[in-house]
């Protein structure tokens, strides 16, 4: 399987070089870079909203913010988290390590790759730039209902023409990693042979195509309503505010999966490798990954049980939500059937990875909780809300993309990652993570509404602890730079298979990877 | 004011909290409809089937990741299908769902029916105020706006907080206990939401639509709720204040309003 000749080992990068070769590099390797770094940047910019909210809820009363000014901070860490720290996150993996892992030399269309990372920090201007324009940025939740969103400055105008940006940007990636995983695979690499984590992106980038240009119509009939006189979701024009929420969330609901199925690929190449077995049930993680996608498309009315819709309607959304537990529950029997009898260790990627699927699974119960539509009545729009999404997104997403990070980091630096300061990475966050955000379950069982500056008296001892936890966590990924320095400046060699029982191609490579790699494609046996 | 400060600060609003309400802080309030009443039970038993199935999952995970460890000499089996156990962990599952379901849908075709009420209050959501319209049953024709009634120093932390601080409004519905009350909400700006939790009502006022639903207070009491859409930037500061009285103290509210309105008429 080696396939890197000698004479590539020591290959020189060609071209321009400094400012000129990340912006003109069309090597995958680069652009998954440069993908990470700047999803790092926007989730440190969300992570800073997001504590900013936290300070104003310490205590209730109003201390820190205004209320106008804390519905841009709810509005725009939303925004920022979603599209510029996990989706571009995910991306830069698989630019990485698709062509690694499936034997190609780079990705399909590698300029088309370069234009797609280079929208995103325009749009990450146009959006974190809102702010500083008369008004402020938009306030109107991420969700942008109308007609809220109607009312809203021209931080509003701002912000849709970020998401049409970074909604290309998302097409045009997905289209790239479509075509590099059909067309690009080394020889003997049929579909069903693939590494796991290129089977949940070829699924989630047809998800990609799928809902992107949903969401750009959904925003563009905004700017519409707001600018030239159309009446999409006006009532009194004979438009329906709640058609926008059933554009949003049939955009919305698939999202959700584009932010997990890459991190359940990431889970699955990292298990097997450390409890040293094959993934338990392959084939039922592809149909299971697909079954996901396809009920996705089902189920996006279950975020509007209180918008009052018909009881087929609630009964309908509830069922097909409910089945969703069916796939995912079996991921991770299936994840737990690999670790069972398997013979562990627990370097850092896999404490994320165990990590994830505990608190990950607490996640996806409060969810189905959710799922059911009476119950959901008092739920809807309160803590329990933010809580389970913060689940399955920190503790899932998130969670999953440090696991991949600190497992790959070896082969993109040629140094592996501290173990010390990683676990202690993992354990600050895991803590932290569950201070911040289980006491929220109460807080909404309890009736307290998501997106308010101040809250009744019964609800301050959580909320403090809620703040507490949320530094704790915030101050937790500063440590995650450390480790990424430390690797990048130096450590402990890597060898080309850097984990003892990793499998794939891409441990076929030397550590760090070469800027070019399978030039000759390997042959997969 | 220094961090011990604002720990201590969070501390005595713990205990004020503590003995100014009764109702759970770690639970659904206290219902006081048959409808809270079966989303009560309707999320315990959902809560008690989650964790058995919690406990079941993560105490073979856990014992995995405890007894199959390397460092205790574990040495790695080599299994990696088994179309029984797969199928059989797809269809148990879904027959836990269809027990999950089950009494779900009885309470959504028990919770749309908004049939024959004997009284049908209009809520209309404003930014940032509720205003009431009786249009069915005694008490038809009163109408009045209701406003966050917590003073503004209290928010700004000039003076100290009251006990239903944010919670409390100048002029609260009253309806009579017992009585099926019908709730249309409508908007007229933007979204926003009707909710009180102790009656297990939550429906989004919509600008241009017509939504409804409704409740039947056993309890009599004072029952508090808040805006639940974001609807701008006083979403926080437009609270739902409902008083639940009996028969005789609700026609000698209804008996008031209306003398007050034809007082206001004749001048």
């Amino acid at each position: 399987m080696a396939a890197v000749t000698p004479d590539h080992l020591h290959d020189h990068h060609h071209g321009p070089s400094g400012l000129m070769r990340w912006i003109t590099t069309t090597n995958h390797k680069d652009i998954g870079t440069m993908y990470l770094l700047f999803s790092f940047i926007m989730f440190l910019s969300g992570g800073v909203m997001a504590l900013t909210i936290r300070a104003e809820l310490f205590q209730p009363g109003l201390q820190v913010v205004e209320p106008e000014f804390f519905n841009q901070l709810t509005t725009m860490h939303g925004l920022v988290m979603v599209f510029g720290a996990i989706m571009p996150a995910f991306v830069g993996f698989a630019n990485w390590m698709l062509p690694l892992m499936i034997g190609a030399s780079d990705m399909a269309f590698a300029r088309m790759n370069n234009w797609s990372f280079w929208l995103l920090p325009v749009a990450a201007v146009m959006l974190i730039g809102s702010f500083f324009v008369p008004g402020g940025a938009t306030a109107a939740g991420w969700t942008l209902y109308p007609p809220l969103s109607v009312q809203m400055g021209m931080g509003m105008d701002l912000a849709i023409f970020a998401v049409h940006i970074m909604g290309i940007s998302s097409i045009m990636g997905a289209i790239n990693i479509v075509v590099t995983i059909l067309n690009m695979r080394a020889p003997g690499m049929t579909l069903m042979k693939m590494p796991l984590f290129c089977w949940t992106w070829l699924i989630t980038a047809y998800l990609l195509i799928a809902v992107m240009p949903v969401l750009a119509g959904a925003v563009t009939m905004i700017l519409t309503d707001r600018h030239f006189g159309t009446s999409f979701f006006n009532a009194a024009g004979g438009g329906d505010p709640v058609l926008f929420q059933h554009i949003f969330w049939f955009f919305g609901h698939p999202e959700v999966y584009i932010m997990i199925l890459p991190a359940f690929g990431i889970v699955s190449q990292i298990i097997p490798t450390f409890a040293r077995k094959p993934l338990f049930g392959y084939a039922s993680m592809v149909y299971a990954t697909a079954s996901i996608a396809v009920l996705s498309f089902v189920v996006w009315a279950h975020h509007m049980f209180a918008t009052g819709m018909p009881a087929q309607g609630q009964l309908f959304f509830m069922y097909a939500t409910m089945l969703i537990a069916v796939p995912t529950g079996v991921k991770v029997f299936n994840w737990i059937a690999t670790m069972w009898r398997g013979s562990m260790t627990f370097e850092t990627p896999m404490l994320w990875s165990v990590g994830f699927i505990f608190v990950f699974t607490l996640g996806g119960f409060t969810g189905l909780i959710c799922a059911i539509a009476p119950v959901d009545i008092q739920l809807h729009d309160t803590y329990y809300v933010v809580a389970h999404f913060h689940y399955v997104l920190v503790a899932g997403s998130l969670f999953a993309l440090f696991a991949g990070a600190y497992y790959w980091l070896p082969k993109w630096t040629g140094h592996m990652p501290n173990e010390t300061i990683g676990k202690l990475h993992f354990w600050c966050s895991m803590v932290f993570f569950n201070i911040t955000f289980f006491p929220m379950h109460f807080l909404g069982l309890a009736g307290m509404p998501r997106r308010i500056p101040d809250y009744a008296l019964q609800f301050a001892d959580f909320n403090a602890l809620a703040t507490v936890g949320a530094f704790g966590f915030g101050l937790s990924q500063l440590i995650f730079i450390v480790v990424v320095v430390k690797c990048v400046r130096g450590g402990e060699k890597a060898a080309a298979r850097s984990w003892e029982d990793a499998d794939g191609l891409e441990w076929t490579v030397p550590s760090p990877a070469p800027h070019h790699t399978f030039e000759v494609a390997p042959v997969f046996k | 004011m220094n961090l011990s400060g604002r720990l201590a600060g969070s501390g005595l609003s713990l205990i004020v909290s503590g003995s100014a309400l009764a109702q759970s802080r770690y639970n659904f309030q206290e219902p006081v409809t048959s409808v809270a009443e079966q989303l009560y039970d309707l999320h315990t038993l959902m809560l008690i089937i989650c964790a058995v199935i919690f406990v079941a999952v993560f105490g073979v995970m856990f014992w995995s990741v405890f007894k199959h460890r390397k460092s205790r000499g574990a040495v790695a089996a080599n299994f990696h299908e088994s179309t029984t156990v797969e199928i059989l962990w797809t269809i148990i599952p879904v027959f836990i769902l269809v027990g999950m379901a089950w009494p779900a849908t009885r309470t959504i075709l028990y919770m749309k029916d908004t049939s024959s009420p004997d009284i049908t209050i209009k809520a209309t959501g404003y930014q940032w105020k509720w205003g009431y319209d009786y249009l069915q049953g005694e008490g038809e024709g009163i109408r009045f706006v209701s406003n966050l009634s917590t003073p503004r120093e209290q928010i700004e932390g000039s003076e100290a907080k009251g006990e239903h601080y944010l919670l409390e409004v100048d002029n609260p519905v009253v309806v009579p206990v017992g009585k099926k009350v019908r709730i249309l909400t409508t908007a007229s700006d933007v979204i926003h939401s009707w909710w009180v939790p102790a009656f297990g009502v939550k429906q989004d006022a919509i600008p241009g639509f017509i939504r409804d639903t409704w409740f039947r207070a056993d309890r009599e009491g004072i029952y508090r709720g808040n805006c639940v859409e974001l609807c701008g930037k006083d979403h926080g500061y437009m609270p739902i204040e409902v008083h639940v009285v009996s028969a005789e103290a609700y026609s000698q509210w209804v008996a008031k309003q209306v003398a007050s309105k034809a007082a206001l008429a004749a001048n």
